[in-house]
């Protein structure tokens, strides 16, 4: 019983199989992404009231939070394969780490410079060294480093598996640094603002940002997934179905 | 946007801009793998 | 510990001996960048008073990783690192030797040399004191830290900068505690609550990352 299960967990495993899996939901993904999309802004630029305090500057946190909250996610989900890789050493559980970089670092960036723009306004300066910001700031320094190392290091095995190292230690860092940004700032005054201090949020501007959550969830997982069947092609390149695949598509 | 244009644009125009490209630069890995597969195939050929 | 834990440390402590201008390095960057603060910023004491714990220890943070990467790619470079792996000692032993061997050799000097460079910025003396104590609890964490750093870039070109840029996050806690302790003084707080969470990192830094140096260091030499 045991030995069947575990077979089916690893049958999407296989690197072809994957490829086709993903081959054919990309398109679904992309067409949910753009559903959610279209949902979420027409609910948060028409539907969501002006807040009383920051007029309509507040729409900015309709891509802040589901940006921050897709960095955050997805360094774990990398973190998470690159473990699974080295613990059954499965390769597409590496490929897959490795194209989750990318897309994290960019939603990292992105929830810095939406949460500048949505400082300027409010706080009056473009950057404020509050715990999350700073913190998301140290998140991408994270991101950087793993995709500088496994870059840097030309055998591929050993890419993986260090890139795999360092994730899960900067995972397991996160909540110290975490803690010590946050102790650091609550020590030095001054900075009594803090980018949490979100409007109470009506349901409509809740549901908007809910709906943009789940828009860049979808995002994620097609951008993700094309960049995983680019690097399997790369990688098995020497077997006979990436082969074959390359035969059928003249 | 209530005199908040600049920022409000500012922050979606240059998200839009950048998960724009994103897919595009993943499809074109993909398509440039896929190429140099055939690429390959005809040299061993 | 077995006896390869003082074989290592001895032997490092050797060569840095033999090699003692190259020991000292990253002492006289650590002199040469904290001298550079002042003359960026203005010699205006007040000022420079409030710089001096984070000038110091950020310093001092970035003189510890410079000798790293020669510390194991020496080793690495002749081969007797695959040595001391394959020879069964735990890499655990090996990691935390290393890691002693390069706080004995930069650390501790980087302990002694910053209190003087805090007078420069003209710093009480109980909080020089404080960033003595500070950097006793945190240059050890740093080495361990960047012992980690440097066997995930064993051997790579771009070893050295690449190594600063993964371990610097890592050590924000340790900064951010160290530098705290000297503001809590200085303001005439209790600087206890610094010290204890720089001692807990410190033990749990003990005990967790030569494990993962030990992986790393399995990682680059197979």
């Amino acid at each position: 019983m045991t030995t069947t299960n575990r077979l089916r967990f690893f049958t999407f495993a296989a690197p072809q199989r994957f490829y086709r899996l993903t081959g054919a939901l990309v398109p679904w993904l992309w067409a949910v992404t753009a559903l959610l999309t279209v949902a979420g802004l027409y609910v948060g630029f028409f539907v969501a009231p002006t807040d009383a305090t920051q007029g309509d500057s507040y729409r900015i946190i309709f891509i802040h939070v589901p940006a921050a909250w897709m960095s955050m996610v997805l360094y774990l989900v990398m973190a998470f394969w690159a473990a699974i890789g080295w613990a059954f050493n499965a390769r597409l559980a590496f490929m897959v780490a490795r194209a989750l970089a990318p897309t994290g670092a960019m939603f990292t960036f992105l929830a810095l410079w939406t949460g500048a723009f949505w400082g300027k306004p409010t706080w009056g300066t473009w950057w404020v060294w509050d715990a999350r910001l700073t913190s998301e700031l140290i998140l991408l320094f994270l991101y950087l480093g793993y995709i500088a190392l496994v870059n840097a290091i030309d055998d591929q095995r050993r890419a993986d598996l260090a890139g795999a190292l360092l994730a899960v230690v900067g995972a397991v860092n996160v909540p110290i640094i975490y803690f010590s940004v946050k102790w650091w700032n609550t020590l030095h005054q001054g900075a009594s603002i803090s980018m949490t201090a979100a409007p109470t949020m009506a349901s409509t501007m809740l549901t908007a940002m809910l709906l943009m959550t789940f828009a860049f969830w979808a995002y994620a997982f097609a951008v993700v997934f094309t960049r995983t069947r680019a690097i399997v092609l790369e990688r098995e390149q020497h077997t006979e179905w990436v082969g074959s695949l390359a035969a059928a598509k003249r | 946007m209530g005199g908040y244009g600049l920022y409000v644009w500012g922050s979606y125009v240059v998200t839009a801009a950048f998960m724009l490209a994103e897919p595009w630069l993943a499809r074109r890995h993909h398509r440039r793998a896929l190429r140099d597969l055939q690429l390959r195939r005809e040299e061993q050929a | 510990m077995s006896s390869v834990f003082g074989t290592i440390v001895a032997r490092d402590l050797l060569l840095a001996a033999r090699r003692r201008i190259d020991a000292l390095l990253p002492i006289a960057f650590f002199v040469v960048a904290v001298s550079l603060f002042p003359l960026g910023v203005g010699p205006e004491p007040q000022m420079l008073r409030q710089m001096a714990a984070g000038v110091v220890w950020v310093c001092a943070l970035l003189a510890a990783m410079l000798s790293l990467t020669a510390m194991y790619g020496a080793d690495y470079a002749d081969g007797s690192l695959e040595q001391m792996l394959l020879s069964g000692e735990s890499g655990f032993s090996i990691a935390s030797a290393k890691a002693l061997a390069h706080w004995l050799i930069t650390g501790v000097p980087l302990v002694v040399a910053a209190p003087l460079f805090g007078l420069l910025f003209d710093l009480s003396g109980p909080a020089l004191l404080a960033l003595t104590l500070s950097l006793l609890l945190g240059t050890p964490i740093l080495s361990l830290l960047g012992g980690l750093g440097a066997a995930l870039t064993l051997g790579l070109r771009s070893g050295g900068v690449l190594l600063i840029l993964l371990i610097l996050p890592l050590c924000i806690p340790a900064l951010i505690f160290g530098t705290g302790a000297v503001s809590a003084v200085e303001s005439g707080l209790s600087a206890r609550a610094h010290y204890s969470l720089l001692g807990a990192l410190l033990i749990a830094s003990g005990l967790l990352v030569p494990w993962a140096t030990a992986a790393a260091l399995r990682i680059a030499v197979e």
